[in-house]
């Protein structure tokens, strides 16, 4: 049986780790590379690195520490942010990514996505969907959540699936970073629309919320920051709770 | 002893020369090549294959003399090769990606897409799964019976000898998830993304 997969995920700015775990025996807690073999050391099912690096001339950080990751740890890893080009996506995959996520590049031009997966093949073309609640619809937003494109998310999710994306990383702009638990209805109706992997993202503060993005949400994978950053619940007890709850994961 | 990872310029292979080089470490060379020399006089190949069944041929046949080259190294000197993922679905007689396309024919078999039975299963089928062990064999050795692999693929092989059949995964229904015959090998999951115990795996093909 296939299992659903837990997701840590790392904002990474000029190649330091921002908001890291704060585990006392940590050498360095800025270092991507050594916080990555944590999370893939206690079970994590995949990696993801958000490269939130605001100035060009520090870009090619991300390839560096892409680069050191992928010769530690042997999970799938995927890294999103800033990616513009089917240059960019190249890099990073010769750097050692498994996976690209594309956020804005995407909205502007889903060319990006039908050429990039016919290239490199669907399995490695994320596209992550930045969606914010207005009224009885979601609209996608873009560059960070900054700019709303006043896109229908769930059409749009419909249209990356048709553009050869082999998953879809949905964050809910309201919950991100409020704790409070994913857009369940948000993740549900996208889950429900296409015929690929959702990765439910944005609001996680407890392991209740992880469970609900699953059972309810519908989705694949559960991806989630802050709870594991700061040592609030491990990898290991994340999964043992799913699996108290009857979720299959990988222990 | 070399192992050499076929480079055909067909999908990304960071994390196969990874994982073989951190199995590996300084005792066994890992080659990355297309040279035809350089495969022909290497003890064990290593076949990759990301993408479409039709685009890692295509790539594949670009390479003037690779074809022939793999062919003498598996089926007539009957040296050690491992496909991964698509290298292992091309070893079939044919595929159904994009279009039909010949294979290499090691194998006799075809690749088609996994039943979704009218959208139940999310294709590709990603994520960890656990193997179900069909019969011993070497490139599984230590690797218990339900172990979690990693897979990425829309498509599986259906060998039409089922005695080609190592391990099964179940998703939709159950599908070949490796295979071997002499000195063949094949997994569909990716041993390079599968943790410690997809590093097994490669250990045991490195120590054949």
């Amino acid at each position: 049986m296939l299992k659903n997969r837990i997701i840590p995920c790392l904002d990474v700015k000029n190649g330091r780790v921002v908001k890291g775990i704060n585990f006392v025996d940590l050498k360095d807690a800025g270092d991507p590379v050594e916080q990555a073999k944590i999370y893939s050391d206690g079970g994590a099912d995949e990696i993801c690195f958000l490269d939130i690096t605001a100035s060009n001339e520090n870009r090619d950080t991300i390839y560096e520490v892409v680069e050191k990751t992928s010769k530690k740890c042997f999970v799938p890893l995927t890294v999103g942010g800033g990616i513009r080009s089917i240059e960019d996506i190249n890099k990073l995959l010769n750097c050692g990514a498994d996976k690209v996520s594309i956020n804005t590049a995407a909205v502007q031009n889903s060319k990006v996505v039908i050429d990039s997966s016919k290239k490199f093949g669907s399995q490695c073309i994320v596209v992550a969907i930045d969606a914010k609640q207005n009224g009885k619809n979601w609209e996608i937003f873009t560059h960070g959540g900054r700019n709303n494109t006043s896109i229908d998310a769930i059409e749009y999710a419909k249209k990356m699936e048709e553009c050869g994306a082999g998953e879809l990383l949905v964050t809910s702009m309201d919950r991100d970073g409020t704790q409070v638990g994913y857009d369940i209805e948000l993740m549900s109706k996208i889950s429900s629309k296409v015929n690929i992997p959702v990765i439910a993202s944005g609001g996680v503060g407890n392991l209740d919320h992880l469970v609900e993005g699953i059972k309810l949400g519908k989705a694949s994978a559960v991806l989630a920051a802050s709870i594991f950053h700061y040592g609030k619940y491990s990898i290991k007890e994340a999964k043992e709770y799913l699996d108290s709850k009857g979720i299959p994961v990988r222990i | 002893m070399n192992v050499t990872i076929v480079d055909y310029k067909s999908g990304n292979i960071s994390s196969v020369i990874n994982s073989f080089k951190e199995v590996a470490q300084n005792k066994v060379k890992i080659e990355v090549t297309s040279d035809l020399n350089k495969i022909k006089s290497s003890d064990k190949v290593v076949l990759p294959g990301q993408g479409s069944f039709k685009s890692c041929i295509d790539a594949l046949n670009t390479i003037n003399g690779l074809v022939e080259t793999l062919n003498d190294f598996a089926i007539k000197n009957k040296k050690p090769l491992l496909g991964i993922c698509v290298g292992l679905q091309m070893f079939a007689d044919v595929g159904y990606e994009e279009t039909e396309t010949k294979g290499l024919g090691w194998i006799p078999g075809k690749v088609t897409k996994i039943d979704n039975q009218k959208g139940k299963y999310k294709l590709p089928h990603i994520g960890w799964n656990e193997i179900n062990i069909m019969k011993d064999s070497k490139i599984l050795k230590d690797i218990k019976d339900k172990s979690h692999m990693y897979f990425v693929h829309s498509y599986e092989f259906v060998p039409n000898d089922k005695n080609a059949i190592l391990a099964t995964t179940n998703y939709s229904s159950n599908h070949v998830c490796a295979v071997e015959i002499e000195n063949i090998f094949g997994t569909q999951f990716h041993p390079e993304k599968s943790d410690k115990i997809g590093l097994k795996v490669i250990d045991n093909f490195i120590n054949l």
